[in-house]
């Protein structure tokens, strides 16, 4: 395991296999991987190459089937259930594609629900959602339902959710994939503003132009990362990058 | 219209042979209920050949006079409608004692010569001698004496030469026991038989249920009187031209005052059939309840496919299935499945109601097998048809009326907010804030639960109400009369209570697993998304627990007063079960729907996050 303060994901032969025999798929294969604090790496490739998987490892949804992972100083190949539930608690939030909201609660509402797991009083939750919510730029729709919110709004949310516990790092799986270009564009530029206050970012995204727009450009394919490129020799990122394209178009 | 039939009869069948275990859980749910009411049904007059057999062998009365003296005889045997008559018999009562137990002996005296009228059938020993005395043989068996064995009667000793049957007296418990005999449809007959054979004798030392019949020597009778305990009571039996008659012939005899009081031969034999009587008023309102408790499950099952099949309801949509037929496809689906639980029901119920149409050990003969008549059969098949139509309307116009495009979509149904309940939730620890969350999302779902678990508390109190009532009419040991005696009605009722509670809790526990299992599929992206959000896998299993437990609360509760309803519906008048028995209940069935949740939720909450949210998101 890599003792360093500043890897926060660490992964050495990380290997994710499903069904046996002739059926054995290779999800993920002997993949190495540092992910050093404050940095935003994009993962892209086609669908089915790994990328998903790889995000769903790192966030302690799911388990390796050999190698060593280890995010924020905790091996998550070697964790018991409870300690995973912590892990993304505390540490990890989760940005999907599907924005994955409760459908009967209302924005506030979910924002509030990772506070409340992690033991939060109500008023503290609440204040805690407020903030967010004014962070996003949606303090104004925080009684409304997901049903009445346009999908940018719908990932802002989730966006703040994400945010509720002060996570180490954020993961987001394809989060423009589901939105049109304005609203692609409001949501980078809000992982853009937490980039730059040094929050880790695992964005995995088919969109080359999202990519480039991050420190570190991993592409995989098979299983496996076929290139590796750093954009921004690790310092800040250039989300900003996307946004002039979306403006000159 | 051939075409669209073709159409329903390929899908009905391909679904049902791809959901086959669902099929399957449904007809059982139905059956269980056709089966019941099949064999309550069944015992319609299953008494009526072994009676007629006895009647036959014992050359029994149509009519038998009780006077009060011995020349009240006269008019009667000389009234134009009578052939043949035997006696008049005196009567008297007795203190009987053997082995510890006490009864009263109701004690016809008899010559040592079998009479033309009335010669009760000796099944083991021989008819009555001097010291030697004959138990009728529900009597006997009750008491546990045997020819040969001795009994006392009012302190002297007297051998059993005999056991016998007889047709023309009610069988033990039932000879002097008058309530029992207020809902029986028979005018007159039994309620004159019982007061004519008790009314002027004292057995207030016994209670109503404890006498049974006993033949001796008229010498041996004469012998028990005394100052104290004269001879008041006089059998006369008589043979009609037209035993058809019986009952008008009663009719104009019976209630001069001071009079003669006369029984038929048809009350006699309802008061023999009193023993399937009473457990036909057991099973009826258990195969009510066990139809409840089958619609409950259906509902459940239906509304599972419902929100399984939105997809197929989308299709059938888009390629000009008009809302008529896709409702069609689920109700005729469900009523062949219904027809064909009717028809396993009938002939499980056929085949099990033997076991309950033994007539008892006061007649002879056996009832054979049972008669399905057309009207049992209507009747199970009309039970099928509406438990499969109640539950599965509602779904089946919801499918209909759904967007084509959202069915195509296969959105799921979106779950309602309760703010009031979400507010609240979010003071209370995780699995209460999930799970109280989870009831305010469905609260259609949990209205079923609640109403599946009324039912069946409804009728476990129903069940112990009975249990109270008999025990509280018999004595204080199940089963026994006041003299200790082994009571067959009680006995038989008991059986009876037995088996639907098995049959009750049984399909109790089936729905309950139905509907754990429905709520943790439908919690399956809430709970993949609670814990992908830091909760643990045991705070979302907890939480389905204590969903379905906050469902269950308020039908445990509304069970109760349902339950002591039906159960003042069936009996009347009867003691009610001590409110802790009611509390226990409550309690008792809240801990069985925890536990019967525990292993789903447990389940649903191990399946991976990320296959739930990516099939939820497909």
């Amino acid at each position: 395991m890599n003792a360093s303060p500043t890897v926060l994901v660490h992964a050495k032969g990380l290997r994710k296999e499903y069904g046996s025999g002739e059926g054995l798929v290779r999800a993920l294969d002997a993949v190495d991987l540092d992910i050093n604090r404050g940095e935003a790496v994009a993962v892209i490739g086609p669908s089915g190459c790994g990328k998903s998987t790889l995000l769903h490892l790192i966030g302690g949804l799911d388990r390796p089937s050999a190698g060593v992972l280890s995010v924020a100083g905790q091996r998550v190949d070697e964790l018991s259930e409870r300690a995973l539930a912590h892990l993304r608690r505390d540490e990890i939030g989760f940005v999907f594609q599907a924005f994955h909201l409760m459908d009967e609660l209302t924005a506030q509402e979910n924002v509030e629900l990772p506070a409340l797991l992690a033991g939060c009083t109500p008023s503290e939750a609440r204040a805690r959602a407020t903030a967010l919510l004014e962070e996003v730029d949606l303090a104004d729709r925080a009684r409304h339902l997901p049903s009445m919110l346009s999908g940018g709004q719908r990932q802002r949310v989730a966006i703040a959710r994400a945010l509720a516990n002060d996570p180490e790092i954020v993961l987001a799986d394809e989060p423009t994939g589901n939105l049109d270009s304005a609203s692609a564009f409001e949501v980078l530029g809000l992982l853009e503003g937490l980039h730059a206050k040094g929050l880790t970012l695992v964005i995995v995204t088919h969109d080359e132009r999202i990519a480039t727009t991050a420190d570190r450009l991993i592409s995989m394919r098979d299983g496996a990362f076929v290139d590796e490129t750093r954009l921004t020799g690790g310092s800040r990122g250039n989300l900003s990058t996307f946004a002039e394209w979306e403006r000159l178009s | 219209m051939r075409g669209r039939a073709l159409l329903l009869t390929r899908l009905v069948r391909r679904d049902i042979r791809l959901h086959l275990a669902q099929a399957i859980l449904l007809v059982v749910a139905i059956a269980v209920a056709t089966a019941t009411l099949t064999m309550a049904l069944a015992l319609n007059g299953v008494t009526n050949h072994p009676y007629a057999a006895t009647r036959a062998a014992t050359k029994g009365p149509d009519v038998v006079a009780y006077l009060t003296s011995p020349s009240q005889a006269k008019p009667l045997i000389q009234a134009s409608e009578v052939a043949a008559s035997n006696g008049p018999y005196p009567i008297n009562s007795a203190v009987l004692h053997f082995d510890g137990h006490t009864a009263g002996a109701l004690i016809e005296g008899r010559s040592e010569a079998l009479a033309g009228i009335d010669r009760p059938e000796v099944l083991s020993g021989s008819w009555v001698r001097p010291g030697g005395v004959v138990l009728e043989r529900t009597f006997a068996e009750a008491l546990g004496v045997g020819v040969g064995g001795r009994v006392t009667l009012n302190s002297r000793s007297f051998e059993v030469a005999g056991i016998a049957v007889t047709a023309a007296q009610p069988p033990y418990p039932n000879l002097c026991w008058a309530t029992a005999i207020a809902s029986l449809p028979i005018k007159g007959g039994y309620e004159t038989s019982v007061q004519g054979a008790c009314v002027n004798l004292n057995f207030s030392a016994e209670g109503p249920r404890d006498v049974g019949l006993v033949w001796m020597t008229e010498s041996n009778l004469l012998g028990l009187a005394s100052k104290a305990n004269p001879i008041l009571d006089y059998a006369l039996n008589i043979k009609l031209d037209d035993p058809a008659e019986a009952q008008a012939f009663a009719d104009t005899h019976t209630f001069v005052s001071n009079g003669p009081v006369l029984s038929t031969w048809e009350g006699i034999a309802t008061a023999d059939a009193l023993l399937v009587h009473d457990e036909q008023g057991v099973l009826k309102p258990g195969a009510l309840l066990l139809a409840l408790l089958a619609i409950a499950s259906v509902a459940v099952l239906v509304g599972r496919r419902l929100s399984e099949y939105a997809r197929r309801v989308g299709l059938l949509k888009a390629v000009g299935g008009t809302p008529s037929v896709v409702a069609a496809t689920f109700l005729v689906e469900n009523l062949a499945l219904a027809l064909f639980a009717a028809v396993v029901g009938l002939v499980v119920g056929w085949l099990a109601s033997p076991l309950l149409t033994n007539p008892g050990a006061a007649l002879i003969g056996t009832a054979g097998a049972p008669a399905i008549s057309p009207s049992t059969i209507l009747e199970v098949v009309g039970l099928a048809i509406v438990v499969a139509l109640v539950a599965s309307l509602v779904p089946a116009v919801r499918a209909a009326r759904s967007s084509t495009v959202d069915a195509m979509n296969d959105m799921a149904r979106p779950p309602r907010r309760r703010g009031i309940l979400i507010r609240m939730s979010r003071k209370l620890p995780i699995p209460a804030l999930f799970g109280l969350r989870l009831v305010a999302r469905r609260p259609r779902r949990a209205l079923l639960s609640a109403a599946n678990v009324a039912v069946t508390v409804m009728g476990i109190v129903a069940v112990i109400a009975f249990h109270a009532d008999v025990n509280s009419r018999v004595s204080t040991a199940s089963g026994l009369t006041a003299g200790g005696l082994s009571d067959p009605v009680v006995n038989r009722d008991e059986q009876m209570l037995a088996v639907i509670t098995i049959m009750l809790v049984a399909l109790a526990v089936l729905n309950a697993l139905f509907t754990t299992w429905a709520s943790v599929l439908d919690a399956r992206r809430s709970s993949a998304l609670m814990r992908a959000l830091g909760a643990r896998a045991r705070q979302v299993s907890s939480g389905l627990v204590v969903a379905q437990t906050l469902s269950a609360l308020p039908g445990a509760i509304v069970g109760i007063p349902l339950g002591l309803g039906l159960f003042k519906a069936t009996v009347k008048s009867g003691a009610l079960p001590s409110p802790l028995w009611l509390i226990a209940t409550v309690i008792g069935t809240l801990v069985a729907m925890a536990a019967l949740t525990v292993v789903p939720a447990r389940i649903g909450s191990m399946q991976s996050i990320v296959e739930v949210l990516q099939s939820e998101a497909a």
